[in-house]
């Protein structure tokens, strides 16, 4: 069942005597229990595309339907009962600074029907659900910023929300604060059945968390899929870069690069970059390949990443052999759904 | 002590505590003039200032008539010198106290004086509130009068009370000058009394009275200011 759905959404600005297109023409439909993950870099328009969907942003045409309610045509009052629904957490927090942890959090509940003790319970219930009961008369400032979004997720989370917006939420954190963070969301996506969606402009935030990915680069989506789908077969040059700078595979091959200057490869020798799905056929494969076809292989990078519970590997590897031997190897591989790239590296063949 | 002031500052002592003269009245009237102007014009320049920054193109309710008002009354109003704005009035203060004379008159033009003042300093400290806290504010359904007290007033309150103390130590100035013209308070014990009398003696106590009311002032803002902030 689609939650979200955003049809057509055209959002320009006006500045002066000239038009900025942030988002032309795009839909997108995120489906209950989703994580959605909205990955481009800054000024792309993955924000302002999101903000539309709680009407922050008001699109200049198209249609925001929110669990089938169509938001553009909202009355003030009924829009701001409808945002209560869709919670939202933000890059650097936003917190009120005059409030504690304790007020931060009871702040969406100022006019909710419950009596004092009840908002105080449900205060304190979600401090603890994100970790942080001890912490509930402290003022912002004497908080880290991890524990700062923490705060902010019990807040958004305080009107019972089934979406929660996150906007690049991680990129103010360090990795392994930034782990943490996304490990929450997924308990919350998990436990509570929170449709998520996730800017951000770090393919490793994505890969840590989102079970589906759209790519966006001057106010389109230009690619999109399922997390799998996106890693292992990229379409568009920019999802690649992302991927690349996610699986380390850019840094690998500038060592590499580095290494092969040393140490030029043979006329026998060939350099491949092996990109595999499921662990059970790459590694055995490339033990194998001696026995069966007389080709030594030298390993000089391998990472593995598991996304929505699948092994999904790349390797960067020489292969040693006469040609004919190399290439009934490779051809081994492809017969095994393994995809083999030859890399040429700083002119060499 | 008595006989000390009564030898060396012969003019402080002849004009004696009571009296429609005296230090006590003085004292009086300049706080008076200045906490009164401070309450009428504080919650206009507070009214226009908040209005402002709500009225703004980036604010919450937008409305680009509204706001070229209120900016233009404010731009007038800081331009217009206060001692010509307080003669150029005198027709209006007739008109709502029914005299131009004292301290309750002197009340209309020192209001009309602080207000554009207060109403710029209140603009910039509302403007300095995080605009994404706004944001969040939206986005987990708050009202506009919501976002006002909540957010603007309540983040913003340790820089109001910071540009508060500063309108309020330059209205116990305004006052000074009012009392050139017979506002009465301690601007007119230093002027009237003290420099057009040649009573030296009672200029220089007047002056340090206004001096120790201005410290007294900044000390308090400073105070509250600090407690009001955790950030």
């Amino acid at each position: 069942m689609a939650v979200i759905s955003l049809t057509d959404i055209n959002v320009t600005f006006k500045q002066k005597n000239r038009e900025i297109v942030a988002v032309q023409n795009e839909s997108i439909t995120i489906e209950k229990g989703d994580i959605y993950g909205i990955v481009g870099y800054s000024g792309a328009g993955k924000s302002t595309l999101v903000r539309t969907i709680n009407l922050l942003q008001r699109p200049t045409s198209g249609s925001v339907l929110v669990n089938g309610t169509e938001m553009t045509s909202l009355k003030p009052a009924q829009l701001r009962d409808e945002r209560k629904k869709i919670g939202m957490i933000f890059q650097h927090f936003n917190l009120m600074s005059e409030l504690t942890v304790f007020g931060n959090v009871a702040q969406p509940l100022k006019h909710a029907k419950m009596s004092k003790a009840d908002k105080a319970k449900k205060v304190n219930d979600l401090l603890d659900l994100v970790g942080l009961a001890d912490r509930a008369g402290n003022y912002p400032a004497q908080l880290s910023g991890g524990q700062k979004q923490r705060v902010a997720i019990a807040r958004a989370l305080a009107n019972d929300p089934e979406i929660l917006i996150s906007d690049e939420a991680t990129s103010a954190l360090d990795p392994k604060t930034t782990n943490q963070i996304l490990a929450l969301l997924k308990k919350l996506n998990q436990e509570l059945g929170l449709t998520i969606v996730l800017i951000t402009h770090e393919m490793q935030a994505v890969k840590e968390a989102a079970n589906k990915v759209a790519v966006m680069e001057n106010g389109v989506i230009i690619e999109r899929g399922s997390l799998l789908e996106i890693f292992t077969n990229p379409q568009k040059q920019l999802t690649k870069d992302f991927i690349n700078t996610a699986t380390n595979r850019d840094e690998a091959l500038e060592k590499v690069t580095e290494l092969l200057e040393e140490q030029p490869l043979a006329d026998d020798e060939e350099l491949l970059q092996i990109n595999y799905v499921g662990a059970d056929t790459a590694q055995p494969l490339l033990s194998t390949i001696y026995a069966d076809y007389g080709v030594t292989t030298n390993l000089l990078y391998s990472n593995m990443e598991i996304l929505t519970k699948t092994p999904v590997g790349l390797a960067i590897a020489i292969f040693k052999g006469t040609a004919s031997q190399r290439a009934t190897a490779k051809a081994s591989f492809a017969d095994h759904g393994v995809q083999i790239q030859e890399l040429h590296v700083g002119g060499q063949h | 002590m008595a006989d000390w002031i009564q030898q060396n500052l012969p003019n402080v002592y002849s004009l004696g505590w009571g009296g429609d003269f005296g230090w006590g009245i003085a004292i009086w009237q300049t706080i008076f003039m200045t906490v009164g102007s401070a309450i009428i014009g504080g919650l206009i320049g507070l009214l226009f200032g908040t209005g402002l920054v709500l009225t703004a193109d980036d604010g919450i309710t937008p409305n680009r008539p509204l706001f070229q008002i209120l900016d233009k009354v404010v731009s007038v109003g800081r331009a217009i010198p206060f001692i010509i704005m307080v003669v150029a009035f005198s027709p209006l203060t007739q008109l709502i106290v029914g005299t131009t004379i004292g301290t309750t008159a002197a009340l209309v033009p020192l209001s009309l004086g602080v207000f554009p003042f207060y109403a710029r300093q209140v603009q910039v400290a509302l403007l300095g509130v995080d605009a994404g806290k706004v944001e969040a504010a939206r986005s987990f359904g708050a009202t506009n009068w919501d976002i006002i007290t909540d957010v603007y007033l309540r983040e913003g309150r340790s820089e109001l009370i910071r540009v508060s103390t500063v309108t309020l130590i330059s209205l116990v100035g305004l006052t000074a000058m009012a009392g050139a013209i017979g506002a009465g308070g301690l601007g007119t014990t230093a002027i009237v009394t003290g420099y057009q009398r040649f009573q030296n003696d009672v200029m220089w106590l007047a002056t340090i009275l206004i001096l120790l009311l201005i410290v007294l002032i900044q000390f308090i803002g400073d105070f509250f200011a600090k407690r009001a902030h955790h950030g």
